[in-house]
């Protein structure tokens, strides 16, 4: 069959992947550049026999997509800025109890309300560290509307298969660009649903089966009946004081993000490469353009582009920190995940920073300005 | 009294009492009037789903072996109504304290009553924030005592009944904890009415409210209770001048009105037919 190529904004692509992923359950509250989503999510979710509902504020939007996850829906929120901001605290909740969640995050420029209509890259440590606690979740960026289809598809895929929320951190520039984009049939990507309870045994709602990587997961309402809360829990999800049952719990789920199937990454122009940009979402797109003019002219430059956040691709940046003679982390940022580059370089590598706050993109000429320098200097 | 064990064998998790509320606080009460109304109406344990915010009338949940949700402070109403709107069929109770319910959680409170979400809402009101040690909450009465109110509460009360009738409940009642029978029966009547019910029940928390204002003890608290709250219809009998220092319990709404998960779904069906269709 010839498959059609449409042309899509990325926030729509957004809402298509979680469709094609079986969302069944959208809450959220209108915020600019986020609202298409919420718009789409409102159009299309009936279609599927899905449920769209608007809550009173961004506490609301998140608090009932968890509760949409617990009664067994595949759940989505998306919000900006301000709105990231007051999801934080159930956010935390997600993560402690272990519930699967999708949360959308198109970067506006802040701080407070800021740039409502212009792009930034500056929520990308509030993903890791804006809600309080050891936090530990997966984010995701993705840097075009095909991807952000793709992206938000393996998000879904992620939060059921390890039972935590997800993060899809995108930007004004990814969530409001228009591309050409050929969507996958239906069964072309594998789609991954929350592990039930095993029949053969009492079910454990907070314990590890063998050979599971987290407990299994019953739907309120699934005959089995028992509790979930935010507080540290023993396997049955009843409070508990207990230091070492405290440790065991934030280990385990801290643990279970270590996979390294989760990383992903991309990596271009870096065989040879003796400068690295390292760059994410929209502005690894600038990247890729520069990469292609210094190379034009002679430059041993390579991008180095993380897909998922965080858990941040650890061991390749390692790699790259241990070769190359320079790494520039180019966000939209005073910088913010330049500090994550230099806690795993540990000095082996020249570190540095390209970045803005105004609501502007990076531009091409602007790394290639950057790099020039540094060769120059060498 | 064995009626009693009976309910504790029944719904409690027994494995995790004894329950942390201090020796005559009411929630025991009014969570027992929750659990009775659950039994008297037969409702089937798997399909009962409790979900409640933070605080110590919000610990109930963990307690009572159903589909129980201890969730963040404020937030219960939130939650419930993505439960409700994602599994109709699910009998979902909300229990929160006045604080939960009336200040974090007011946005929630007042916007869950306005779509008229079939959900039952327990508010344990015992005018005072009781976990975090005593503070004023919205439902302080003016110039009472608490740890924050050293001098007297400045803040005028919420009356829980006329807010959430005002924000569009369906059913509302106020029960005590003395008149704990009643309580039972508006719980009953709140769990089976098709709308967003709230259900005030007016508990005691003689560990910080009792202490600060000077109440005496647990059984002092009750029996002011008795002494104070007088039947709506027989509130409405009284004079003006018998009226002071009484307050009404009773039911004070029980009206029809479309509910908000029958609508949304009437809505669904359509668009989704509609779609397959090809329309
Ligand atoms: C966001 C947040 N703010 C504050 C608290 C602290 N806190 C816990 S319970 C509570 C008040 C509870 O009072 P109420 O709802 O009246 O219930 P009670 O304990 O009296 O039964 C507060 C302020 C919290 N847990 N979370
Ligand atoms: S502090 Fe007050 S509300 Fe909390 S358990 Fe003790 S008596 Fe009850």
């Amino acid at each position: 069959m010839n498959k059609k190529a449409l042309l899509m904004q990325g926030n729509e692509a957004c809402v298509r992947g979680a469709l094609y992923a079986g969302m069944r359950f959208y809450s959220g509250y209108p915020i600019t550049p986020s609202t298409e989503i919420a718009e789409m999510s409102a159009v299309l979710l009936p279609t599927v026999g899905g449920a769209f509902i608007q809550m009173e504020d961004e506490i609301g939007g998140i608090a009932a997509a968890i509760g949409a996850s617990i009664a067994g829906k595949k759940a989505m929120t998306a919000t900006s800025g301000p709105g990231f901001t007051l999801k934080m605290e159930n956010l935390g909740y997600a993560v402690m109890s272990e519930i699967p969640l999708v949360i959308v995050d198109v970067q506006r420029g802040g701080p407070s309300t800021g740039l409502p209509t212009q792009s930034s890259q500056a929520d990308v440590m509030q993903t890791k560290w804006g809600s309080h606690g050891d936090n530990s979740l997966i984010v995701l960026s993705p840097n075009s509307v095909t991807e952000t289809f793709y992206l938000t598809v393996e998000a879904f895929n992620l939060a059921e298969k390890y039972r935590t929320p997800v993060v899809i951190l995108t930007d004004e520039v990814i969530g409001h660009a228009r591309e050409k984009i050929i969507l996958p049939e239906p069964g072309e990507i594998e789609i991954f649903d929350r592990l039930p309870p095993l029949e053969d045994r009492p079910y454990r709602p907070f314990g590890v089966e063998e050979g599971d990587k987290v407990p299994r997961f019953a739907a309120f309402g699934t005959g089995y009946r028992y509790n979930i809360t935010g507080l540290y829990h023993n396997e049955s999800g009843f409070p508990s004081n207990s230091q070492e049952n405290a440790k065991l719990m934030l280990e385990r789920i801290h643990n279970k993000l270590k996979d390294e199937e989760i990383i992903k990454y991309e990596k271009y122009q870096m065989e040879d490469a003796e400068y690295v940009f390292l760059a994410f979402g929209s502005t690894s797109r600038s990247a890729v353009a520069a990469v292609n003019e210094l190379r034009a002219e002679g430059y041993k430059v390579g991008l180095f582009r993380p897909i998922t956040i965080w858990p941040s691709p650890e061991k390749a940046i390692d790699e790259i920190a241990s070769k190359v003679e320079g790494i520039c982390v180019a966000e939209m940022n005073l910088g913010q995940y330049v500090l994550e580059v230099e806690r795993i370089a540990a000095g082996r590598t020249k570190v540095s920073h390209l970045g803005r706050a105004n609501g502007d993109i990076l531009r091409p000429e602007e790394f290639v300005n950057h790099a020039k320098e540094y060769f120059n200097e060498r | 009294m064995s009626d009693r064990s009976k309910l504790v064998d029944k719904y409690f998790r027994t494995e995790n009492l004894p329950h942390i509320w201090c020796p005559g606080c009411s929630h025991g009460i009014t969570t027992r009037a929750i659990v009775k109304a659950i039994d008297d109406l037969g409702l089937n344990p798997e399909n009962v789903v409790i979900v409640s915010g933070i605080g110590c009338s919000s610990r109930a949940a963990g307690y009572l072996n159903f589909n129980t949700l201890h969730t963040t402070h404020g937030r219960a109403l939130a939650y419930a109504t993505g439960i409700k709107v994602s599994n109709p069929k699910l009998d979902v109770i909300v229990i929160t304290g006045d604080g939960d319910a009336s200040a974090i959680g007011g946005n929630h409170l007042i916007h869950a009553c306005r779509r008229n979400i079939d959900l039952t809402v327990i508010v344990f009101n015992n005018s005072i924030y009781g976990m975090t040690g005593g503070q004023y909450s919205p439902t302080t009465p003016h110039e009472a005592f608490g740890t924050t109110a050293p001098y007297g509460n400045i803040d005028r009360a919420f009356d829980l009944v006329k807010l959430v009738e005002g924000a569009g409940a369906t059913y509302v009642a106020r029960g005590t904890a003395y008149h704990a029978l009643q309580l039972t029966n508006y719980i009953k009547k709140a769990i089976t009415h098709k709308g967003l019910s709230v259900v005030e029940a007016v508990s005691s928390c003689p560990t910080y409210y009792g202490r600060r204002n000077k109440l005496g003890d647990a059984v002092a608290m009750i029996q002011w209770m008795k002494d104070t709250f007088v039947e709506k219809r027989a509130y409405e009998r009284l004079d003006e001048e018998q009226r002071i220092g009484k307050f009404p319990f009773g039911e004070f709404v029980n009206i029809e009105a479309p509910e908000y998960t029958d609508k949304l779904y009437q809505m669904i069906n359509e668009v989704e037919a509609r779609h397959e269709a090809g329309v």
